[in-house]
């Protein structure tokens, strides 16, 4: 396990939230071995680093799916119709928001605001924005990603 | 007509999500096979989200910008107006005419008419990525003027210019700053970009599309206080915010505007970016200072205030990204200027996120003082469906909802709180008929459980037994307990909970009862959702008269719950139905009508 960028941190404890930044960037998750060598590298007792590692929304400790859903519900999505949006992806997908599908595939994520209200309700797949989606709108979507005809 | 100098597309966060991307490369594209040898450039966001994808055709004494501009759009656009000098009319959707070196906004909208720019001045106007745009609009200029002031004469200046925290609570900037400079030792400024509200995109706006504007700021404030090292604390859903943030700190380190002995003035200080990971309550400063820090972002009692001991132990000023952008104006034009626009206690402008059911849903600055009514009717066009505006939501988990008939309401600090809402960061969400109050109380208080970081007990504990009595409300499972209950319940958070979180948590709920409870009162006793919204208790059913048997709905509808003959009207097993609102959505004859569950009227 490649964990060389660690040493590029100053050992300080500010220094933790970055380098857990920088973990889940590089492996896509926190593995515990490399949370191991934070703990060691930056002296803080290995509970300290999952306490912090937990308290933040952003942290994951299995890996992501190939494709990453970020279902939007903040407020503007919401009175949109949010929730059925997020009904329709869950019964197509088969999986809840925060879990993966057993074949890698997909990975569902429940976000507070994406920002882009004025295209509510949006989903976001990997780095892609879909907007003023309708539930019929986001099946499609959805069918066209596991029938991998979906440029994201 | 004159030479065209530079074609722009919007492309901020909003634009990208838009389609703005794709157009930018058709453009490019198309640029390149006409050979024609004209700029093209990217801008901020104008904030006419709603019309996004914008394209600026921009000469010396004018920009025409076309909305919706689709890659398929392209073409003609540059054959009719950049080759052959017609623009066209029916496309365009804003002019700015540039006389005497001002500039005068006319849209096909009226969106800009009662809106006054200052922190959005060049948002949408200059390359955000080009510190030389920033410094050809006027940018740094107010550094420079500064840098010849004494830092209590800044600090007087703030003061009178009765700027007040951007973030939300409104605490004057000037007083806050006379605090840290008082402080002794090394000093620390932090930038609030933790932008959190759902429903709230201005500080994403400002930082993806003048990021310069925010760090002059910021330079100007470290100078009046004493501080050497400023912080940037930006959530980590804005990636685009953070990469042109380093993109302009680099720009200004070259430009001298940072690092050591600032433009000879003897004066030294850097910015550095610290991205958050997720978790709202950071956007309270005790938690962010102990996010920077590197631990859970939990608040602390205070005092000590931030001031005498913060980041690190250090004195330490934090200010949110509009209020930073506010004070190069201030300097350059003179406190007396600003503070001729807005009210008696809430000077200058204040930028919106407009969104919801809202027609011209997007970014607006308009002076305080400015009513609702003027901001959600003249400026955003009233609702999408046409329907009535029945409430507007300001200040997000914190906020509360103002019913139509206070649409007189000046938006200022005191007024907005007199209504039980707050003024907040700027997010505004409108609601008509079709949204629940109770619904939209139980969404905002699923948010503050969910981002409750657990230490104050009322907080944790209080506001999820809140959130589980809305749901029995929802379910039409509520009684007239549970309403005194909440009422009990809300005051206890407030007064129990160290941060504005818990202490703001139960205001979507007190605000609504006190406007709406009507609504609740119908969940609780007649067991009906008025808006329709609440899926216990409605049902979709098909208007025989109406339905034509086209069948679209039996072959959209997730569960098979709809049948029927073709051409014949069709029924749906309610025992089946899961109340997508599928069929809702894609019958083109209104033959769908939800109608109330216990009634089936």
């Amino acid at each position: 396990m490649d964990m060389d960028y660690i040493y590029s941190y100053e050992p300080e404890p500010s220094s933790l939230i970055p380098l857990l930044q920088k973990t889940q960037e590089h492996f896509g998750y926190l593995p515990e071995e490399a949370l191991e060598e934070i703990s060691r590298y930056l002296n803080i007792p290995l509970s300290r680093v999952y306490g912090v590692a937990t308290f933040y929304a952003q942290f994951r400790f299995e890996p992501l799916g190939k494709y990453v859903i970020k279902i939007c519900h903040g407020t503007a999505c919401h009175v949109n119709g949010a929730v059925n949006i997020a009904e329709a992806i869950k019964e197509e997908i088969g999986i809840e928001e925060g879990q993966t599908t057993e074949d890698g595939l997909v990975t569902l994520e429940r976000v507070a605001c994406l920002g882009c209200c004025s295209l509510a309700p949006v989903i976001m797949i990997n780095d892609k924005v879909y907007g003023k989606l309708t539930p019929d709108k986001v099946r499609k979507i959805i069918k066209d990603l596991k029938g991998g005809k979906l440029d994201v | 007509m004159s030479e065209i100098k530079a074609i722009a597309v919007g492309m901020n966060s909003c634009g990208v999500a838009a389609g703005a991307r794709e157009t930018y490369e058709a453009i490019e594209k198309a640029l390149a096979e006409k050979a024609l040898d004209i700029p093209l450039k990217i801008v901020g966001c104008v904030g006419m989200c709603y019309r996004e994808p914008l394209v600026d055709i921009i000469t010396d004494e004018e920009i025409i910008t076309y909305g919706h501009v689709t890659p398929k759009k392209v073409s003609r656009i540059l054959e009719e107006h950049v080759i052959n000098g017609k623009p066209i009319e029916e496309w365009i959707v804003k002019k700015d005419r540039l006389e005497n070196g001002e500039r005068k906004t006319w849209d096909v909208d009226g969106y800009f008419a009662k809106q006054k720019k200052i922190v959005l001045e060049n948002s949408g106007y200059i390359n955000p990525e080009d510190i030389n745009e920033y410094l050809e609009a006027g940018g740094y200029e107010a550094l420079k003027k500064a840098l010849k002031m004494q830092p209590d004469e800044i600090i007087e200046v703030i003061t009178k210019s009765g700027l007040r925290g951007r973030g939300g609570a409104g605490f004057p900037t000037g007083l806050k700053w006379k605090f840290a400079r008082q402080a002794t030792g090394e000093k620390i400024i932090i930038c609030n970009a933790d932008e959190g509200d759902p429903g709230a995109f201005m500080d994403r706006n400002v930082l993806e599309g003048d990021p310069h504007r925010v760090i002059e700021g910021m330079i100007i404030g470290a100078y009046a206080i004493g501080a050497s090292i400023g912080y940037i604390y930006v959530r980590a859903e804005y990636p685009l915010a953070i990469k042109r943030l380093k993109i302009a700190l680099k720009q200004a380190r070259e430009h001298g505007f940072l690092g050591e002995n600032i433009l000879g003035s003897g004066f030294s200080f850097d910015i550095r970016i610290k991205e958050g990971a997720g978790a709202f309550v950071c956007g309270e400063e005790t938690a962010l200072i102990a996010s920077i820090e590197g631990k859970r972002g939990m608040p602390r009692p205070r005092p000590p205030y931030p001031a005498q001991k913060g980041l690190f132990g250090k004195p330490t000023n934090i200010n949110n990204v509009e209020t930073w952008a506010n004070v190069p104006w201030i300097i350059k034009h003179g406190w007396e200027e600003y503070a001729s626009l807005g009210t008696e206690k809430s000077k200058g402008t204040k930028v919106f996120a407009l969104s919801g059911k809202i027609k011209h849903g997007g970014n607006v600055e308009v002076p305080m003082g400015t009513t609702l009514k003027e901001i959600l009717y003249e400026i955003g066009g009233g609702t999408k469906t046409g329907k009535k505006i029945k409430a507007v939501q300001l200040g997000g988990p914190s906020g509360g909802c103002i019913p139509d008939y206070l649409f007189d309401t000046p938006v200022d600090y005191e007024s907005v709180n007199a209504t039980g809402a707050i003024m907040g960061s700027g997010g505004m969400v409108v609601m008509d008929e079709d949204t629940c109050m109770v619904d939209v109380a139980k969404f905002f208080l699923d948010f503050s459980v969910k981002e409750s970081c657990g230490k104050c007990t009322f907080c944790r504990l209080g506001t999820k037994r809140m959130w589980e009595i809305l749901d029995r409300i929802t379910m039409g499972e509520g009684t007239m307990e549970d309403i005194d209950e909440l009422e009990k319940l809300a005051p206890m958070v407030k007064a129990g909970s160290l941060c504005g979180l818990g202490q703001t948590a139960p205001n979507p709920v007190l605000t609504t009862l006190r406007y709406f409870r009507d609504e609740y009162i119908a969940h609780v006793k007649d067991k009906r959702c008025p808006a329709k919204v609440c899926k216990p208790l409605i049902q979709y059913v098909i208007i025989p008269d109406k339905c034509t048997g086209c069948t679209a709905c039996a072959i959209f509808c997730p569960v098979k719950a709809i049948t029927g003959e073709k051409l014949k009207p069709h029924i749906i097993d309610q025992e089946a139905c899961v109340k997508c609102g599928t069929c809702y959505n894609v019958c083109k004859f209104d033959a769908i009508k939800i109608v109330d569950a216990y009634e089936g009227d």
